[in-house]
């Protein structure tokens, strides 16, 4: 009966049994950032100068950039240029059309893609963030650059001035498998030409940038915490009344 | 006859009064005590009783929530997606009503599947409750029909290519297939004609019929009396007042030892709207943050959790594994002839259905897809036969023989497995374990009628045991 028992919990939480799949490149982890403030205000501020010259974020207000701290004004002057209104949604300038013929395909909608990008490999913060800092030259490619975690990728790396151009660095090693064989491995880059930043303050501007998509994801998720932790207090004071009321009608029961 | 009203004394409580009045013109004080306040439930329920009334406390959550969504959604495909967004950013509390709304759902599944569980360990099921486990059978069905056409609504990927492979099924029906399946979508492939259906399903024709089923279940139930751990019948012990010895009226004992248990389901539940809706991509899977696109087709496409076991014996029936159908139904068939006393056209009849299907699942008859979609459907409607399938002459897991327990547990670890091996993507030594899983599956329904009444069964007692509190 017991192991019946345990069986039947075990069947509830089958659902929290994370698949894992591999063969893919492994991602790094993005830092935490939901509640900084400031770091959220720098990423939103990159994302309006990098991203939003192409991509939309059409479920995202402005003005909803008051929830990290800014206040209208500085919305209106930092982050507005082409006449939009502090109540407008975050729309791209650039047609589909164009899109298309330009990068081969439109470039997606990135209001959810912190979100999107979850799987098994990591969170969707995670893969954007290894994303943003794995790009490097390849002149098979239209653009002349290619991606690690997103292979041929139709974006070219926008964030060239900041970070450089790198390549990819290899070395040959013996095949495990096959000692007369040698193997071509990836082990790195190597930075060609140096950008405005160094790999710190890259790495840093890149994780606040996927702090801010990973926030713009679900504006209310840091409400949302706050306030559950309260709901949870207060749901188990009631259990705990509810258990001794329950307990004090079931005395007499015999 | 006249109508009658009962006089109260000029100076009794309005309230009373009021009662009275309306007593005289409608049932309302005997409903009250025919379905909860007077109705006598055994007094040994335990933890696996709570899950009745949790149904019920989802089934609301799902409709004040969905009372609310449906004031923002939109169901077109041209809106649909960013509508949710709309919901889940701009609109006051959007993003609270839509989390328990879908964590509702998963909750929906758990809680029933975990009600179903009850009914399998103390053969709840049985006589005189066959029609309850049919109504509750029946909403199994609408729970599934809703889930399925709700999860199209967000119109993200994993909606719309779950809803394009679950209709293309369909297509797998011999001659009227491909037509049915142009029927259910109307359109050729998924769209907003299929929106637009699946959402008048989700929120009226679905919730009509599982309100009316859940009345239906409970009064059939309140009718009866309820099973109980031990499984025997607390109405054959009567005491002097009339009422079972064993019970206890449901209020106000099982109304506050529902309330505890609303309480602590409210703070599991509330941890997983509030810290995971997400649930690591199973309450909300990540690919549906993705807008449908009817041109790219996901990798893996899988239906959400709660039915992935169903669908696993879906995927198992490949070509190769119809042999081993084929080789069961023979042996389903001998085993008839040989071991029961059906009347000979009966045998007759079944090994003529028999022959047919032998004969369909042949290579070069009716293709394996086809047979897949009868074995899902199967693997789901063999449940409404438990009542009769289930002989053993106790109804309580308590009495019966030790290994019933390890026949239970052998089914129950099949189950998982094949709800596991569904969420994951396709693999041979998946596809070679869901087979097995599948057979089991099978075996623990259609041998029933044999290994329930096998083995020495425990002496039942004639009061139901219980310690007071």
């Amino acid at each position: 009966m017991k192991l019946l028992k345990k069986l039947i919990a075990a069947l509830a939480f089958a659902p929290a049994m994370v698949l894992a799949s591999g063969g893919t490149f492994p991602l790094d982890h993005a830092p935490d950032r939901s509640t900084d403030l400031p770091a959220l205000q720098n990423g939103a501020k990159l994302f309006v100068n990098y991203c939003l010259n192409c991509h939309s974020a059409s479920a995202m207000r402005y003005n909803r950039l008051k929830d990290i701290g800014l206040t209208d004004d500085q919305i209106k002057q930092n982050l507005l240029f082409t006449g939009e209104k502090v109540g407008d949604l975050m729309k791209t300038t650039m047609s589909a059309k164009d899109a298309k013929e330009w990068f081969g395909a439109v470039p997606p909608d990135l209001s959810v893609i912190a979100r999107a990008k979850a799987s098994g490999d990591g969170t969707g913060a995670d893969w954007i963030y290894t994303y943003l800092r794995t790009y490097y030259k390849d002149d098979s490619r239209p653009t002349g650059w290619n991606n690690k975690v997103f292979p041929n990728v139709g974006m070219p790396h926008v964030l060239w001035e900041l970070q450089g151009e790198q390549e990819e660095k290899f070395v040959e090693e013996k095949d495990p498998h096959d000692a007369s064989k040698k193997v071509h491995k990836f082990v790195g880059f190597d930075l060609v030409k140096p950008g405005t930043m160094n790999k710190i303050e890259y790495d840093n501007a890149v994780g606040d940038l996927v702090a801010y998509m990973q926030w713009m994801g679900e504006p209310a998720q840091n409400t949302r915490r706050r306030l559950g932790v309260w709901v949870l207090l207060f749901l188990a004071t009631l259990a705990t009344l509810a258990w001794r009321l329950n307990a004090s009608y079931w005395k007499e029961v015999k | 006859m006249a109508f009658v009203e009962k006089k109260l004394p000029a100076d009794a409580p309005v309230v009373d009064k009021a009662l009275n009045w309306v007593d005289s013109r409608f049932p309302l004080t005997k409903l009250w005590n025919d379905q909860w306040g007077k109705y006598y439930a055994p007094k040994n329920f335990n933890f696996w009783y709570i899950f009745g009334s949790l149904a019920m406390l989802v089934l609301v959550i799902q409709i004040v929530t969905g009372i609310f969504l449906v004031m923002h959604y939109k169901p077109d495909a041209n809106l649909a997606f960013a509508s949710v967004e709309y919901i889940m950013r701009d609109v006051p509390w959007g993003w609270l009503v839509r989390y328990m709304h879908s964590t509702g759902a998963s909750a929906f599944f758990i809680v029933v599947y975990l009600h179903m569980t009850r009914a399998f360990l103390y053969g709840s099921y049985r006589k005189p409750r066959e029609l309850i486990w049919l109504f509750g059978f029946a909403i199994f069905l609408c729970l599934m029909a809703e889930a399925f056409f709700g999860y199209l609504l967000p119109w993200g990927q994993m909606s719309y290519w779950g809803a394009q492979v679950i209709v293309n099924l369909f297509g797998a029906i011999p001659f009227i297939g491909p037509d049915l399946s142009l029927w259910i979508r109307g359109d050729y492939v998924v769209s907003d004609a299929t929106l637009n259906r699946f959402f008048s399903f989700h929120v009226i024709a679905i919730p009509l019929v599982l309100l009316g089923l859940v009345a239906a279940h409970l009064i059939a139930l309140h009718e009866v009396g309820s099973n109980n751990p031990d499984g025997i019948e607390i109405k054959d012990n009567i005491g002097p007042d009339g009422h079972p010895v064993d019970g206890v009226p449901s209020h106000p004992y099982y109304t506050f030892h529902d309330i505890f248990g609303v309480t602590v389901f409210l703070t599991i539940f509330s941890a997983v709207v509030f810290f995971a809706p997400e649930m690591g991509g199973y309450f909300l899977e990540y690919n549906n943050f993705i807008p449908a696109d009817s041109l790219k087709t996901p990798s893996h496409i899988a239906p959400t959790w709660y039915f992935t076991p169903f669908y696993s014996i879906l995927r198992a029936t490949t070509s190769e594994f119809l042999f081993v159908v084929q080789a069961g139904v023979v042996a389903y068939v001998a085993l008839i002839w040989l071991t029961t006393k059906l009347p000979q056209l009966l045998k007759i009849a079944i090994a003529a259905i028999a022959l047919v299907a032998i004969a369909g699942m042949m290579p070069g008859a009716l293709d394996a897809k086809f047979w897949g979609v009868v074995l899902f459907g199967g693997s789901v409607m063999i449940l409404a036969l438990l009542p009769w399938l289930d002989v053993s002459p106790v109804k309580s897991i308590r009495y019966r023989p030790d290994w019933h327990k390890y026949v239970y547990i052998v089914f129950g670890i099949a189950f998982v497995a094949l709800g596991y091996l569904g969420v994951q993507a396709p693999s041979p030594i998946g596809e070679r374990v869901s087979q097995v899983c599948a057979v089991i599956y099978f075996g623990f329904f259609m041998l029933m009628p044999w290994w329930s009444a096998m083995g020495t069964f425990k002496p039942v007692p004639k009061r139901v045991t219980f310690a007071a509190h």
